[in-house]
């Protein structure tokens, strides 16, 4: 019997991404929300819902890049040159905040000050950097010759800006909802407004992003039965087994609406959840099976099969008990957080 | 010297792993240290270890923290600065970072949660167990990193595909490749040495405040701690310098080239000289300066006199080491590493004499090494790094070869982005650790109550001191 072994290997990867965009999202999202906050005791019970849980959540990008090179190093050659400045700015950010987790429980007056300053503003430039990535990602690389041959800018345009203002939005809303789930008294009244808030416009963005990548690349319409050219048509036998994906991410929104307002703990969260699934799965749509964009597929950009097997032997193992434990780590830590209970 | 993409590359990955290994460095052997320490408290209910504990868990989630943020640099920077290296070799030292990340960073990561926050959520052989884990990640990280970086000294278990990228043709032997099993125990000497180096050196620091004040709290902490450092120095510091000489052996066997610029030899001769000073100086292919003990040379790497070493003559000057870094930082290297020897050998006899808190000018030694273990890791990768030039993949794939093609002005910018960051967040965790270096191991013997940090009799209706107005 012989394993698919590139495309098990994008499975895991794409797994490793979802599951760091969902994890270290509502940790981001909670920086995203700092400014709101209306005092510093309420950032310092933010700050702790995730302090327990952010280093492993940040680990499941560094498994996405590290699983990248590992698996399909020609598409990370490409990718990580194309995207170089997004990529510094989003290393910068979580540098920033980071550090602020516990630069910021050390410091004094002036520097506490400084440090929440730069956890928030850390959170946003490395969400914004992200949403850049991911739109530069999606409307296409340029390669020539295995190599990456477009400009350094070509990841600024008003899509990738796009889609970084839904990211924010998105996180913002992971965040708030994680909130709503952890805590009690006033600020669980503030995360409820802000899960409102940021639910609006994510549902917006969302909402103007899914329109804008139709038009990001021709192949994404033709992906999804669209033909925008001179002869408009929809080809409906491909586009309607997709609907169901924009009809998931409805339901994610009615799921959080709904939970809001009748003031469930966990509701909006598992809402927010299925809306960044379906999100996931309609950006996949378009780009699938490549992992460079409209250049190079997965199967052109894999390892060798002895290198990719010899992973997986080991995933298939460590994958499961790295899920295992960090499920643990979730209970210990897991209800209300506890208002009194400082940082360490 | 041009300032293409390649030179600032080079530049950019020096400094931020050069700041990154600082922390590795530290942090692997203080996990460690953690565990024996909370082991200890386990089995004897000794008070004593537990306030040690809690003092140095504080430093670790601080040295711990900026480790994590530097080493995500790291990983991306292989594909952003070095792009044609991982294209190439991907395929065969892709899967040793995999497993790094797999088998380490999950574990050290969640569990360091558990660690840091979970006291009063699992009960003490959990947390107990968690303080294992991590410290057992941070070894096997060093484990994977190694053997990558060892691959690339010592490339071995490889084919080169017609399209010209590498791939394995057998894992064990890339893995366990020549110069692999030195390199590891070296580092792993190396961290434990570092980390016994600061604990020393902040406990006798406090001991030696205690002489005038001998009422100050957390001198029986810092007893205990330094009298663990000084066991720990005694017998990691002789059994690094052999492990050194082993590393040495095998760069002689499989890396001449480097050998011969730590050397200072140029000429390939026998009976080589020991040069103690010189520099280096390839436009004349030769040392100025020289300072040598004439006839030791072979002896030291092990050579039968009449037998001749390589020297930087039989190297194309294109592929030669630059011979300055490896050859002065060698030398630094080895001196702090005698030094060492000697704090250990010195505080040995002071413990078996039992005179080992009467003795300030030990003291202030052990004080002044404190740093020793930071300096002499940064030289040390500075040898084996500079000394693998001008090669990525030694002998096989040539730095120039493997960098990425990006405009200058972009590797300007991102080089320039990391030092003003890591000058921001290192000087700040720097001065955060001093701080609690300097309250010693009393300050943490008192459960942290929230907020502590405020000296007392600040006023509580101060203004808080991070909310502006009305944000929201």
């Amino acid at each position: 019997m012989s394993l698919d072994l590139p495309l098990i290997w994008a499975g895991i990867i794409a797994f490793a991404v979802l599951m760091y965009v969902i994890l270290d999202g509502f940790d981001l999202g909670i920086g995203i929300l700092f400014p709101f906050a209306r005092s510093k005791e309420e950032r310092d019970v933010m700050m702790n819902t995730v302090a327990p849980v952010w280093d492993g959540n940040e680990t499941w990008l560094v498994l996405g890049g590290g699983g990248l090179l590992a698996a399909f190093p020609l598409a990370y050659s490409i990718l990580m040159p194309a995207l170089y400045l997004p990529v510094l700015l989003m290393l910068g950010g979580l540098i920033l905040r980071g550090v602020a987790f516990e630069f910021r429980f050390r410091a004094r007056q002036r520097g506490r000050a400084f440090w929440t300053q730069m956890f928030s503003g850390g959170s946003i430039l490395t969400t914004f950097a992200q949403g850049l990535i991911l739109g530069g990602f999606i409307q296409g690389v340029t390669v020539r010759d295995d190599r990456f041959a477009g400009g350094p800018y070509d990841w600024l345009t008003p899509y990738t800006m796009l889609v970084a203002a839904g990211l924010l939005a998105g996180y913002a809303l992971l965040g708030a909802a994680w909130l709503m789930l952890k805590t009690k008294d006033n600020l669980h009244g503030d995360a409820r407004r802000w899960t409102g808030w940021s639910a609006f416009a994510t549902a917006v963005l969302l909402g103007a992003v899914s329109v804008a990548t139709l038009f990001a690349h021709p192949r994404v319409a033709d992906r999804w039965g669209l033909n925008l050219g001179a002869s408009a048509g929809v080809d409906w036998s491909v586009l309607t087994p997709l609907l169901i994906i924009p009809l998931i991410g409805t339901a994610g929104l009615f799921l959080i609406l709904d939970g809001v307002r009748r003031g469930s703990h966990s509701r909006p969260f598992i809402g927010a959840l299925v809306v960044f699934l379906s999100g996931y799965l309609g950006l996949a749509v378009g780009f699938a099976p490549y992992v460079v964009p409209y250049a190079v597929d997965f199967r052109v950009a894999a390892a060798p099969d002895n290198a990719l097997g010899l992973m997986l032997a080991g995933a298939a193992f460590i994958v499961p008990m790295i899920l295992a434990y960090t499920a643990w780590v979730y209970w210990v830590f897991r209800g209300k957080i506890d208002e009194d209970s400082g940082y360490h | 010297m041009d300032f293409d993409a390649l030179l600032l590359s080079r530049m950019q990955f020096a400094f931020t792993v050069a700041f990154h290994i600082l922390f590795p460095a530290f942090t692997i052997g203080l996990a460690s240290y953690l565990a024996v320490l909370e082991g200890l408290w386990l089995r004897t209910k000794k008070d004593v270890f537990k306030t040690l504990y809690l003092f140095w868990v504080k430093i670790f989630a601080l040295s711990f923290g900026m480790g994590v943020v530097s080493g995500v640099v790291l990983s991306y920077q292989f594909g952003t600065n070095w792009s044609e290296f991982i294209r190439l070799t991907g395929g065969v030292i892709g899967p040793l970072m995999a497993y790094e990340v797999l088998t380490a960073f999950f574990l050290e990561a969640s569990f360091l949660g558990v660690m840091l926050f979970g006291w009063s959520k699992v009960g003490n052989r959990l947390h107990f167990v968690a303080t294992v884990l991590v410290a057992v990640g941070t070894a096997i990280s060093a484990f994977w990193i190694l053997a990558a970086n060892s691959w690339m000294q010592t490339p071995v278990g490889y084919e080169i595909l017609p399209d010209g990228r590498f791939a394995a043709t057998d894992y064990w032997q890339v893995i366990f490749n020549p110069s692999f099993p030195s390199r590891f125990v070296h580092m792993m000497l190396a961290a434990y040495l570092t980390t016994a180096l600061v604990v020393g050196a902040v406990s006798a620091w406090h001991l030696l405040k205690g002489r005038k004040d001998p009422a100050r709290p957390g001198l029986p902490e810092s007893r205990v701690a330094l009298t663990m450092a000084v066991g720990l120095i005694a017998v990691a510091a002789p059994l690094q310098l052999w492990a050194g000489h082993w590393s040495g052996e095998v760069a002689h066997e499989h890396q001449p080239s480097k050998l011969a610029a730590i050397e200072g030899y140029w000429e390939t001769r026998p009976d080589q000289p020991l040069h103690l000073f010189a520099i280096p100086d390839r436009s004349i292919q030769g040392n100025r300066f020289e300072v040598s003990i004439p006839g030791v040379g072979n002896m030291i790497q092990g050579v039968p006199r009449d037998e001749p070493i390589t020297g930087l003559d039989q190297f194309a000057p294109e592929d030669q080491p630059p011979p300055v870094i490896p050859f002065f930082g060698f030398r630094i290297m080895v001196g702090l590493g005698l030094l060492m020897i000697g704090l250990g050998l010195w505080g040995a006899w002071l413990v078996w004499r039992r005179r080992l808190f009467e003795s300030p000018w030990f003291m202030r030694f052990a004080v002044a090494m404190g740093p020793a273990g930071f300096i002499a890791v940064l030289a040390g990768w500075m040898v084996t790094e500079v000394g693998r030039q001008p090669w990525v993949v030694y002998g096989v794939l040539r730095t120039s070869d493997a960098v990425s093609a990006v405009l200058a002005s972009q590797v300007a910018t991102s080089l320039l982005t990391y030092i003003v960051v890591y000058a921001i967040v290192f000087t700040a965790g720097a001065l955060f650790i001093l701080r609690l270096m300097h309250e010693g191991p009393v300050a943490a013997a008192t459960e942290p109550a929230p907020r502590q940090d405020r000296p007392p009799g600040w006023a509580l209706s101060h203004a808080p001191e991070d909310t502006p107005g009305d944000p929201s």
